[in-house]
């Protein structure tokens, strides 16, 4: 939030903001704002100095400010950024361009319609299917470091949709279940006490899935947590194929149900 | 709930057709599509040489044909940046666990560019032979 005045100065700096509020106007425009240079200031510490001092009217989403809810993900000079981590001293001099995030429909100036990737998300199951639903008395489900080990890396994603708009795949394609679905289908399907590879199949080793991938590799270049969703994906495609091989080689075999 | 007659009107920003040069990292993946056409097309180049194994005359002449140097000179570059950007993301691909450590990505990738080392140098062993 604020900083102390100690840190403040004379110098400013400008923030070109994407606007677009349907009700006064189809085109979107760039609305140009300066605000205080403050040497701790994040971008959405600028972004709330805007709101709060000079147009209340400027929309957009944020809540944590801290890096953990994912809520402030946007365009920052053409980077997807959590702008509560993007510094207005690493831009500064220049002028600072705030959009939404790439790719995602714009409901109102830098808000966006997240409901895409939420469906996504239903589709590919993203939650923990066990072998066999147990009562609470029976205890927990028991893991070895080295099985959390193996799909810790995905599990750290925090739904900031950054990926997604690294992603010129998702941009052409929005069919494309995209870096971060992928990623988390991933983190369920190496979960030891999970069961449902079969399940998530259909949505993740299918064309729409994993297949329309080309390995841009952008997504794991911005994530803020450092998921790697494009390894996930390579990964979950050397698995498909393997599974594939084993399934024409040695059609009297079982299915191997876990991915490894 | 948003119902029909409240939800307004949503904006959807059109991609650009030259999106691929907004981002050096989208320009350097489009290189690396690109020259997979190289490798391709030289594998193709490899089979009419073959063909040419038992004509020594026509074998050495069609390499010293200048339109031939000349995209070899081309194929070159595009086939090494395709091996090099290749083998830079095979620790991506290939995961391997040593109990609950990774083995690091530089020991990943540096196996399979030994691999490469050590192909070229059989390769090298038999033209010179």
């Amino acid at each position: 939030m604020a900083a102390s005045d100690s840190t403040r100065s004379d110098k400013m700096v400008a923030l070109e903001v994407f606007r677009y509020r349907p009700e006064e106007g189809e085109e979107p425009f760039f609305q140009r704002y300066e605000v205080p240079y403050v040497d701790d200031w994040v971008v959405l510490d600028a972004l709330n100095h805007i709101k709060n001092e000079i147009d209340g009217t400027l929309t957009y989403r944020w809540s944590c400010r801290m890096g953990v809810c994912g809520s402030c993900g946007m365009m920052v000079n053409g980077d997807p950024k959590l702008t509560c981590a993007a510094f207005v001293r690493d831009y500064y001099p220049a002028t600072i361009r705030v959009e939404p995030l790439n790719y995602f429909p714009v409901i109102r100036d830098l808000v966006i319609n997240m409901d895409d990737f939420l469906d996504k998300l239903t589709e590919v199951k993203a939650w923990l299917v066990p072998k066999e639903e147990k009562p609470v008395s029976e205890g927990e489900y028991l893991q070895t470091p080295a099985e959390l080990a193996k799909y810790k890396q995905f599990s750290m994603c925090i739904n900031c949709m950054l990926c997604y708009s690294a992603c010129p795949v998702y941009g052409q394609h929005p069919d494309f279940i995209g870096p971060a679905a992928i990623a988390l289908a991933q983190r369920y399907n190496m979960d030891s006490r999970d069961d449902a590879t079969d399940e998530r199949g259909e949505a993740i080793f299918s064309h729409e899935g994993i297949w329309e991938c080309t390995f841009v590799g952008e997504c794991s270049q911005v994530c803020p947590k450092n998921v790697d969703p494009a390894g996930a994906i390579q990964q979950a495609k050397v698995t498909a194929t393997k599974d594939w091989y084993r399934s024409v080689l040695v059609p009297w075999g079982k299915k191997k149900a876990k991915t490894t | 709930m948003t119902t029909e007659g409240t939800k307004s009107k949503e904006y959807i920003r059109p991609m650009p057709s030259n999106w691929w040069l907004k981002r050096r990292s989208y320009f350097l993946f489009m290189v690396r599509e690109l020259t997979c056409v190289f490798v391709g097309g030289y594998a193709l180049f490899l089979l009419v040489l073959a063909s040419r194994l038992g004509d020594a005359v026509g074998f050495v002449a069609l390499l010293k044909n200048p339109l031939v140097v000349v995209l070899q000179l081309i194929a070159l570059p595009m086939v090494l940046y395709h091996t090099v950007t290749w083998l830079n993301l095979t620790p991506k691909v290939l995961v391997v666990w040593r109990g609950e450590t990774r083995v690091s990505p530089i020991l990943i990738a540096g196996v399979h560019y030994l691999a490469w080392l050590a192909v070229s140098v059989v390769v090298l062993w038999i033209v010179l032979m």
